[in-house]
């Protein structure tokens, strides 16, 4: 599904990606740990260019999206990301920050659709009305909310909402867009401790239900349970990759060993 | 002090009688139509060149209109407004064989001026802008363009509406430099009055208070607007 190859990352002078070779494929869970300005969020940003990367290629679906000549807007509504400070949009409610996408997505096929009609071709598919494209948006933001128990917040702006509220919030608009994977970058590193639960509970359930992730953290329970393959980042390298129980019962790369020395 | 009684009805005199009230009124109306159309022009025009001088800049187009951008607003910055609007009006437009009424003229200069300064206003609330909601929109796969304008620039908006009424209190105050291409405004209006009765005690007082409520109201009418688009910070 996503295929980095040779990928290279600078800063500058600094280089904080050399050469990475990962396949990363439907419905794995990849779970990257490592120390901290190791690259883990400069790799994940890279996955979906929200970082270019300065050499490689990112493959997604086929499509070498780190080609500048894609239209990198398409590939990124199917690759969704979650941060971790959720940058959910604050002037707008919490439906209407899952609804924004999947509306203008629609409403540009409507477009398209329409001019289509225009030139005497068939549209693709049969043009749906403005009031048609909102109505099926909200029902389905509804539904997502309903999914994470938090209906009655439908109306209300994210500055009223707890940490733990916010990021499933983040998650559930992610989401919207039905994405073939979505890439979280410490997603409960900014949460209070008593919020942490509810977040790694729904990254379970998506994991549960066959979403392909690939996630930074430091919780290593979740690695642990969640994973179908750890990796180590160290200095922009991926010096250990493996499924969970061999990655933390038995390490071999010794900045590895020492790495979870200290974080288990 | 003690003719103060006599100088009042000097002024009611050419004010009432004398039809001065009608040029007064003209002058508002020509001062409220510089200074809004004025404002809003600058905003459009303001917003977009801020739009302009925000974008990455690794490519050549965006460079390019940046370099146009930085002389514009180095143009009109950097000369009084008054220098604008002689030029304007008795170099440009006449070189350019275009004729038009003076406050038209005036409106114009005062939203390419304006919009000059409301660029840098506009920039810098953009910029106070959390950029991680620039992310949170490209993340959904947005375009940098629609996430400029349904997420980021509403949220510099509301940051900046206090710097901006500033502007526009500004605007209305300068609009007295157009009576250097003749158009009436406030200014020539009460000038007017007092020249024809020798008598500009009064006159200036009472547009001195005339610009004082002008200001009061618009300060007022911010203050709700303001507090009607921190809906979003606010327990609903
Ligand atoms: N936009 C940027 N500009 C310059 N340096 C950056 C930028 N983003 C990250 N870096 C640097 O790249 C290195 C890796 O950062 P990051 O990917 O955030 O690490 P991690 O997520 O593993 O903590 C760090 O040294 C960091 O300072
Ligand atoms: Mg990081």
């Amino acid at each position: 599904m996503i295929e980095t190859i040779n990928l290279n990352k600078s800063f500058g002078s600094l280089h904080v990606l050399k050469d990475i070779n990962i396949k990363i494929e439907k419905g794995e869970k990849v779970v990257i740990v490592g120390p901290s300005g190791s690259g883990k969020s400069t790799f994940l940003r890279c996955l979906n260019c929200m970082e270019d990367p300065t050499s490689g290629q990112v493959i997604f679906n086929g499509v070498d999206i780190a080609d500048m000549s894609v239209n990198i807007n398409i590939h990124r509504q199917k690759m969704g990301m979650v941060f971790q400070h959720f940058n959910l949009f604050n002037n707008k409610t919490v439906i209407e920050n899952i609804m924004l996408a999947p509306v203008y997505v629609e409403k540009k096929k409507r477009r398209a659709g329409i001019r289509q009609k225009l030139f005497g071709k068939q549209p693709a598919e049969p043009i749906k009305s403005v009031k048609e494209i909102k109505a099926q948006a909200h029902a389905q933001a509804m539904e997502l909310l309903a999914r994470i128990g938090l209906q009655d917040k439908a109306d209300v702006y994210p500055s009223l909402l707890s940490g733990g509220q916010k990021q499933r919030v983040a998650i559930v608009r992610s989401l919207a867009m039905q994405p073939d994977v979505i890439l979280f970058d410490e997603p409960t590193s900014a949460l209070d401790p008593e919020m942490v639960g509810e977040v790694l509970e729904l990254m379970k359930d998506l994991a549960n239900q066959g979403m392909t992730m690939v996630v930074v953290t430091h919780e290593m329970g979740f690695a642990r349970e969640v994973a179908t393959r750890v990796i180590f980042m160290d200095e922009g390298r991926i010096l250990e990759e493996n499924n969970p129980k061999d990655f933390f019962e038995h390490p071999q790369n010794p900045r590895l060993k020492d790495f979870l020395s200290k974080v288990l | 002090m003690g003719n103060f009684d006599k100088k009042i009805e000097t002024f009611l005199n050419v004010f009432i009688d004398g039809g001065g009230y009608k040029t007064v009124i003209e002058g508002l109306k020509n001062t409220l139509l510089i200074a809004i159309l004025g404002l809003l022009l600058g905003i459009v025009i303001g917003t977009l060149i801020a739009a302009v001088r925000v974008l990455p800049k690794y490519k050549t187009l965006p460079k390019v209109l940046n370099g146009i951008c930085s002389v514009y607003v180095g143009f009109f910055r950097g000369t009084p407004m008054v220098v604008q609007l002689l030029v304007f009006y008795y170099v440009l437009l006449p070189l350019l064989g275009i004729r038009m009424d003076s406050v038209t003229v005036a409106t114009w200069v005062f939203g390419l001026n304006s919009g000059a300064y409301i660029s840098e206003i506009m920039r810098g609330g953009i910029l106070s802008v959390d950029p991680g909601q620039m992310e949170g929109g490209r993340s959904v796969g947005l375009s940098y363009s629609t996430t400029m304008l349904r997420i980021v620039i509403p949220q510099a908006v509301k940051n900046i509406l206090p710097t901006m009424g500033n502007e526009f209190i500004a605007l209305i105050k300068e609009t007295s430099v157009v009576s250097f291409v003749g158009a009436t405004d406030l200014y020539v209006a009460f000038n007017n009055m007092g020249s024809s009765s020798y008598e500009f005690m009064v006159p200036y007082l009472v547009m001195a208070l005339i610009y004082i409520v002008l200001v009061l109201v618009i300060s007022l009418l911010i203050k709700l607007l303001e507090r009607s688009l921190r809906k979003s910070d606010r327990n609903h």
